[in-house]
This record gives C-alpha cells, sequence and structure tokens, in this order.
C-alpha cells in the first residue's frame, strides 16, 4: 500500500514535467523534423526523415519573398515594440503615481481594447489606409500593432510601477543626488525589468500578428512573416512548399525561443500581472 | 500613489492648484496612448458603422448607395452567418473547456513541481511565443494526407482529415489548444499561489482527501483567477482565424465569424456587407464581455469581502 502510493507520487513527480515538456516541445519537434527533410522524402508520412538535408534553408534563405518578410517583420516589431512601450510607460507613470479623473476610465479603455476582435477594424482601416496612403506601408502595420500593444503594456507597467518604492528617489535627493541622478539612478533601474517585460511582450503580439499583416499589405514592401508563410508557394511552382515553409516557419520561431531562454521569470510575471490584480 | 508630499500646503500654495497641476499632468501623460488606441479602434470602428449602411463595393465605388440597415437584415436572415455563429461557439466551447482543464493540470504540475522547475517553466513559454500561422501549419502537415504521420501512427489508413467538417474542426482546435492552453496554465498558476497555504494543511489535518480539497479549498480560492482566464481566452477563441486561414480556408463548413467578416471585406471587397458583419462581431464580443464582467462583479466583492 506505502510502496504503491509512493510510486504513483513518484510518476506525479516526474510523469507530470515530463508531460508538460513533451506538450510543449511536441510540435516544435515535429516541424524541425519537416524542415529537414528532402524535397522528395516530404511525404514520407513518418515523423522523422528517412535522410537529412539542409536545401529547404538554403531555398527560404534564396527566396526574396522571405528575407524581404523577415527584415519586414523584424523591423516593423521593433519599432512598434519601441514606441509602444515608450508611451505605455509615461502613461502607465502617470497612472501609478498621479492622482486624476479618467484614471480607471483609461484602465478600463485599454481592457476594452485589449478584447477587440481585430478582423471588425481591418475593413475600415483597409479603406481608411489607402485613402491617406498607408497601406502596404511599415507605418500602416505599425500604427495599428502599437494601438493593440497598448493595453498589455499599460496594464503590465502600472502593476509593476505601483510597486516600486518611489520615496527611495527623494531619500537620494536628500542625501544630495540632483533629481536627475536620482531618477536615473535609482528610479530607472527599478523599473527597467517591468519596462522589458512590456517590451518583450509587445515584441511577441507584433511578430505573431497575421490578421493585420494579410490585410494592409499587399507585396513584399510591408508584408511581414506571417502574412508571407500564408501565401508562400516555394521555389517554383511545381514544388511542394511544405519543406520550405516549414524551414522558414523554423527560422522565425528561433527569435522566440531566444526570448523565452534568456528572459522566462519575467515574461510570466508580465503576463500574469494585469490578469491576477485586474 | 499618495504624494509623499513636500509639505506644499505648508508653504501656502493652496492645494487645489496642486491637484490641478496633477490632473494636467496625468492627463498630458496619458494622452498620446488613449489618442493611439483610439485612433485606430474607435475611428474605424465608426467608419464601419457608418459604411455598413451603405451598398458599397470597392470595385464598384459609383454604385454606392444608402440603404439603412439593409445589410443587417441580409447578414441575419442569412443561413451562412448562423453557421459560422456556430461553429465559432463550438470552437469556442470545446476549447476553453479542454484548455481549462489541461491548463489546469499543467499549473497544479508547475505548482508542486520538485525536479526541472525551471526547464517546465521555460518550455510552457513556448507554444505562447510561437505564432500562431506556425502552429497551424506544424498541425496542417502532421494530419495531412501527403506528408502527416498522424494516420500512419493511429493506423487511420487514408482518413482525409480536411475533407470532413467534424475532423477539420478536431484539427483546428488542437492547434488552438496547443497554442494557448499555457497561457491559460500560467494564469492558473498565479492563482494556484494565492490559495492560502495554511488552509490546505488544515484540510489535511481535518482528514480531507485530495478530492475534497481541491473543489472545497483550492477551487474556491481561485475563483477570480479561473474567471479571468476563461475571460482572456473566451475572448480570444471567440475571435479566432489564422488557424481556420491556414488549416481550411474556411472549407468544409470551418468558417468562423472573424474569417467571414475578413473574406467579405477584404476578398469580395463588400465593405458595406463586410462591414454589417464586423459590426455584428463587435457587439457579440461586447456581449460575451458584458456577461463575464456582470459575473466577475459578484466575485471580485466577495474576494474582497473574504
Amino acid at each position: 500500500m506505502n510502496s504503491r502510493r509512493s510510486l504513483g507520487q513518484r510518476i506525479g513527480t516526474y510523469g507530470g514535467p515530463v508531460l508538460v515538456i513533451f506538450w510543449t516541445l511536441f510540435p516544435v519537434v515535429w516541424i524541425l523534423s519537416l524542415s529537414f527533410k528532402p524535397e522528395s522524402g516530404i511525404n514520407n508520412q513518418k515523423f522523422l526523415p528517412d535522410s537529412w538535408t539542409l536545401e529547404n534553408y538554403r531555398t527560404v534563405f534564396n527566396t526574396p519573398l522571405f528575407t524581404s518578410a523577415l527584415r519586414n517583420s523584424i523591423f516593423i516589431s521593433l519599432i512598434a515594440t519601441v514606441l509602444s512601450v515608450m508611451i505605455a510607460t509615461v502613461a502607465a507613470y502617470a497612472i501609478a503615481r498621479l492622482e486624476f479623473p479618467g484614471k480607471r476610465l483609461i484602465l478600463s479603455l485599454a481592457l476594452a481594447i485589449a478584447m477587440f476582435p481585430a478582423v471588425s477594424l481591418v475593413g475600415p482601416l483597409f479603406d481608411i489606409w489607402r485613402s491617406i496612403g498607408l497601406y502596404d506601408t511599415w507605418l500602416g502595420l505599425i500604427i495599428p500593432y502599437m494601438s493593440f500593444t497598448l493595453p498589455l503594456s499599460i496594464w503590465t507597467l502600472s502593476a509593476f510601477f505601483r510597486e516600486i518604492p518611489w520615496e527611495m528617489e527623494q531619500a537620494a535627493q536628500i542625501d544630495g543626488a540632483t533629481p536627475w541622478q536620482a531618477f536615473r539612478k535609482v528610479i530607472v533601474p527599478l523599473a527597467a525589468p517591468g519596462v522589458f517585460t512590456a517590451a518583450i511582450l509587445a515584441f511577441f503580439f507584433a511578430w505573431n500578428d497575421f490578421v493585420f499583416g494579410i490585410s494592409l499589405t499587399s507585396t513584399d514592401a510591408a508584408r511581414p512573416v506571417p502574412a508571407a508563410l500564408a501565401f508562400f508557394t516555394g521555389a517554383s511552382q511545381f514544388q511542394r512548399p511544405a519543406a520550405a515553409i516549414s524551414a522558414a516557419a523554423v527560422v522565425v520561431t528561433i527569435p522566440v525561443v531566444v526570448l523565452v531562454l534568456l528572459f522566462q521569470r519575467r515574461i510570466v510575471a508580465g503576463l500574469t500581472a494585469g490578469a491576477v490584480k485586474g | 500613489m499618495t504624494i509623499t508630499g513636500t509639505a506644499a500646503p505648508a508653504i501656502g500654495v493652496p492645494v487645489t492648484d496642486r491637484t490641478r497641476n496633477e490632473k494636467r499632468l496625468g492627463w498630458k501623460l496619458t494622452a498620446p496612448a488613449v489618442i493611439v488606441m483610439l485612433a485606430v479602434t474607435a475611428y474605424p470602428m465608426l467608419n464601419a458603422l457608418y459604411l455598413s449602411l451603405f451598398s458599397y463595393r470597392l470595385t464598384d465605388p459609383a454604385a454606392r448607395e444608402f440603404i439603412g440597415l439593409r445589410n443587417y437584415g441580409v447578414v441575419l436572415s442569412d443561413g451562412l452567418w448562423w453557421q459560422t455563429v456556430f461553429t465559432t461557439v463550438i470552437i469556442t466551447v470545446v476549447t476553453v473547456a479542454v484548455e481549462l482543464l489541461i491548463g489546469f493540470g499543467f499549473a497544479m504540475v508547475m505548482h508542486r513541481i520538485i525536479f526541472g522547475r525551471k526547464v517546465v517553466r521555460t518550455s510552457i513559454l513556448i507554444p505562447y511565443g510561437i505564432i500562431t500561422v506556425v502552429s497551424a501549419f506544424a498541425w496542417r502537415y502532421a494530419f495531412a494526407l501527403d506528408s502527416g504521420f498522424i494516420n500512419t501512427w493511429f493506423n487511420l489508413g487514408d482518413f482525409a482529415w480536411f475533407s470532413e467538417r467534424w475532423s477539420s474542426l478536431v484539427a483546428i482546435c488542437l492547434s488552438e489548444i496547443w497554442k494557448t492552453t499555457p497561457f491559460m496554465s500560467l494564469l492558473l498558476l498565479a492563482g494556484l499561489a494565492q490559495v492560502p497555504e495554511d488552509l490546505q494543511e488544515a484540510a489535511k489535518v481535518d482528514g480531507a482527501t485530495w478530492r475534497q480539497r481541491l473543489t472545497r479549498v483550492t477551487l474556491p480560492n481561485m475563483k477570480g483567477a479561473i474567471l479571468v482566464a476563461v475571460l482572456f481566452r473566451t475572448l480570444d477563441a471567440y475571435r479566432l482565424f489564422d488557424n481556420v486561414f491556414v488549416m481550411t480556408a474556411g472549407a468544409q463548413k470551418t468558417e468562423t465569424v472573424s474569417f467571414l467578416a475578413y473574406r467579405q471585406m477584404i476578398s469580395r471587397t463588400a465593405l458595406g456587407l463586410g462591414s454589417a458583419v464586423s459590426v455584428l462581431l463587435f457587439l457579440s464580443v461586447v456581449a460575451i464581455a458584458a456577461l463575464f464582467i456582470k459575473g466577475f462583479k459578484v466575485d471580485l466583492s466577495s474576494v474582497r469581502g473574504r
């Protein structure tokens, strides 16, 4: 009886984590495996390749549609992230530290926008962007990405800023620091992790977006990776694109995995900050 | 945050002046965020509302004509609309329910984990970070007749998953569930962490079984976190678009409301009719949110009263 129980517990201790890791990595390993299958062996209907090749990676990096999409995605996501986090930091500072009417309203607005169905906007945006020349441009995507990453950033940052011991700023000033020194040496190091967390989450959103990407672009001038993947047809018309798409998918997944590995704890803190308190 | 106050009133500056300045500064600092958020949501939404009152196709702008609410009549009396609503609701209910179950299991694992804590918490974030389109492709190729291994593994012969409605929906739901369960489990984990440990211990001492502790102690204490997680995921699932686009392109009656709106507006360039669908999509999301938040208020007050 006793030994059976400890066996059960042992399965719980090791089996649970193994199950979670299997769940999270299984499709990733599958797409990785697909990307190494040669063109002729893509349909072997097995999980692993019969023979391995790097050909697919050569194909995608020689496909202008993909390389330009990669460039677009990187720059559009980064620019949108930086702008969004800058605006959100200022707003969250005000929400956390100042008393003014409309504060709750702004937080509610942010929450409402986080729940907004993006698809219901693409029609009007498509129309407006075409008439003011933002259609198929970087800016045409940066603006909606900013709007849709601001809510999460504001919630994360204002939750974070509330925890900062602001009186330390004054303490530093009493000790003889100038206001600027107090801000730079005391507040910035305390606030930086929160700002960083917001930035990672904003970047994930922009990097992942598909709805705006396919609706507001038409050429490789601004088309981001997710949209390009969906329209990818391979090097030639007759080639099956599965292998090349898999290779491209692996390439765009690498930055995500790197970010996750480096900043795991901060991402978790950011994801749950607004939710539990809100 | 309270103003730690450099004793402004003592110097003789009226309090009202100070609060007025603070008010102004608060508005100034939040204005850019509010403007950017509204510019891309409120204005286009009003624009959609306006366009939905017209018979308007981009390919034929000259024939644009005011028709009142007739677009809504066309949409609501069309079986296709109700079919997409049905599909969307099915996907939403199934994915959120399954995610809640698996997500709770994962949260329990992460909460009580002894070995590999960091590895598990890192790996759980990978599906969250992966592009939905990539997840959709991975699952599509896994199920596909030509490249897939699922039929081989489960001895299903040449069962064509994407040639039939329900099997297509299974594949779509699976991709959605895989990608978003981690998010759910992280929210639930945060909720689990809020359950007072001494309550658990007390229940254990009183001889409560594992099951009783779960239903009487753990779940009631994390009700708030569960509701938040379910609300977020429900609204997210109701907007499902990427997976459908990549896996079936709406074939085999797998079209969701989002996909219908997109197809009407962008592919068919029927801006009037598409706008009506968009407005209806927006209204249904608002309705779901209102339904939840009304429930929330009750729960939030009960949490505070505890």
